[in-house]
């Protein structure tokens, strides 16, 4: 995948057809409304119209929200793993940033997960954390990801970086499931309490469904987050690239017109400040 | 096959060999690193108010942390010796295949950090009188969870080299994915000094030599691409 490199000033044509130039689209926003409200809904349901649950009563109703985060934190993982390889094999750009924007998303999504875990743990078990080997391997796992967008946000060249971070995605990927295992083993070494052996809440109806819907609004809200990261990544990707070489027309627009005998207006000066590659950052 | 695999058993040496020699020389391990390690136990004692009883029945943890931060330090001077300005292209001119720099890295390190846990063995020993016991069972432990430390840390510490804020990004990167390491390294010498069951320490050993030959594959075959990009 190729970018092709504007040697025009203006920002707005200098979009490649490849990429997208905005962050919205009509498919975003119909998605964005369905999310609405479907949130509504799982809202209403979830907290109202829904039986308590048979053995944890009331405190089952935190799981509507809980299982969906931590799917769509999964599946996200998944794909940054799967954005690794494809820019480790193919040098895919699209997918560097397809890679970056999963792992960021996936953050929130396990950040909301540990964040309901740890509320849900305080009404049912009357503590906040407990050092079982689920949470444990979870926040494991959230820190290991803040380590690879850390990763991201210091490096300057682009190549270096979605190289570098793609190794980081893939080990993360690989060794987790390593992490858990080797921590399920020193919790059932210790063998605490075994306080997910509660967690069997028998399902059924109005119950089930309300737990479909709030997976189906997960994996959208994750989708509609992760088309937006990932297009607000790629336009910085081209203000990066292009904002050199816009700065460098306007320079030599410039240096025409005033060879030309023409007065530089001040709009000339004011189009090579308004171009400087805005999302890069400066160490 | 067999003429390949010397070349590379050669490389391997020719570049731990490099590393030791530039860390004989500089002593910044033997003058810096290991007073630090030391450094820590004593600051541990500080904070758990050098109450004996304690100290010996946490020491195994505390031996594990030590050796992880000073490994921490290990890895990163290891990784800076190959960012020096022009390193990089001497050595893909130099024809060193990218694993066996990355093998003979590890093995540098880990050398290094064994000689440093012999001192903090022994150090352990007199400042928080911990008895030694189970000395198979420790050595192995020593052998297999330290080729873990080295591994990891050698592969992302050379990841990070050339990222902003390196000093801090390297343990952030390597303290999550060496959280097995650190559990079963932290067992076994539990086991080794006998405060549980010896025979529970076994399978500890086991599971770090499988994570030690994870990492050492892992970063075997990410290396290559590292160097390709740098």
């Amino acid at each position: 995948m190729t970018t092709a490199h504007p040697t025009h000033a203006s920002e707005e044509e200098a979009s490649d057809s490849a990429g997208p130039t905005g962050t919205g689209s009509v498919a975003t926003r119909v998605l964005g409304l369905f999310i609405l409200v479907g949130g509504v809904l799982l809202a209403a349901l979830g907290l109202a119209l829904t039986d308590p649950d048979v053995q944890l009563g009331e405190r089952m109703r935190p799981i509507y929200v809980h299982v969906p985060t931590v799917s769509a934190a999964y599946v996200l993982f998944v794909l940054n793993a799967v954005g690794s390889a494809m820019w480790l094999w193919r040098k895919s750009r699209f997918w560097d940033q397809v890679a970056a924007a999963a792992a960021e998303v996936g953050l929130v999504f396990l950040g909301l997960t540990l964040l309901t875990g740890a509320f849900w743990g305080r009404i049912t078990w009357g503590v906040y954390w407990d050092w079982d080997a689920r949470l444990t391997s979870t926040l494991v796992m959230f820190l290991a990801y803040l380590g690879y967008v850390a990763l991201r946000g210091s490096m300057e060249d682009p190549a270096a970086r979605a190289t570098r971070s793609a190794v980081v995605g893939i080990s993360a990927a690989l060794l987790i499931p390593l992490v858990h295992k080797s921590v399920d083993w020193w919790r059932s070494y210790h063998q605490d309490r075994t306080l997910f052996g509660q967690l069997d809440p028998s399902i059924d109806g109005l119950q089930l469904f309300t737990l479909f819907l709030g997976l189906s609004l997960g994996m959208a809200l994750a989708a509609w987050l992760l088309i937006h990261r990932f297009r607000v990544g790629w336009l910085a990707m081209q203000a990066e690239e292009g904002g050199l070489d816009d700065a460098l027309a306007a320079r030599r627009a410039e240096a025409a017109s005033a060879a030309d005998g023409v007065e530089v207006e001040a709009g000339g000066v004011a189009d090579l400040v308004a171009a400087p590659p805005a999302e890069k950052e400066q160490p | 096959m067999a003429k390949r695999l010397s070349l590379f058993a050669a490389a391997v040496r020719l570049v731990a060999g490099k590393d030791l020699r530039l860390e004989a020389r500089t002593r910044v391990g033997l003058a810096q690193v290991l007073p630090f390690a030391v450094l820590v136990l004593v600051v541990m004692a500080f904070a758990l108010d050098a109450e004996s009883e304690l100290l010996v029945r946490v020491s195994p943890g505390l031996f594990w942390v030590t050796v992880t931060f000073a490994a921490i330090l290990m890895v990163g001077r290891s990784a800076a010796l190959e960012i020096e300005p022009g390193v990089g292209d001497a050595l893909r001119l130099s024809g060193v295949s990218p694993s066996a720099l990355y093998l003979g890295k590890t093995i540098a390190v880990a050398l290094q950090l064994l000689v440093l846990e012999a001192v903090l063995v022994v150090a352990i020993a007199i400042l928080y009188r911990t008895p030694l016991a189970g000395w198979i069972l420790g050595a192995a432990t020593l052998l297999t969870a330290t080729a873990g430390i080295a591994a990891l840390g050698t592969l992302l510490a050379a990841l990070a080299s050339s990222a902003r804020g390196r000093e801090s990004l390297i343990p952030l990167l390597m303290l999550p994915v060496l959280a097995p390491v650190l559990i079963g390294a932290t067992r076994a010498t539990d086991a080794a000094l006998g405060t549980s069951d010896g025979r529970q320490g076994w399978p500890w050993v086991a599971l770090l030599a499988v994570f030690a030959l994870s990492y050492v594959t892992l970063g075997a075959l990410a290396y290559r691409p590292l160097m390709e990009d740098s």
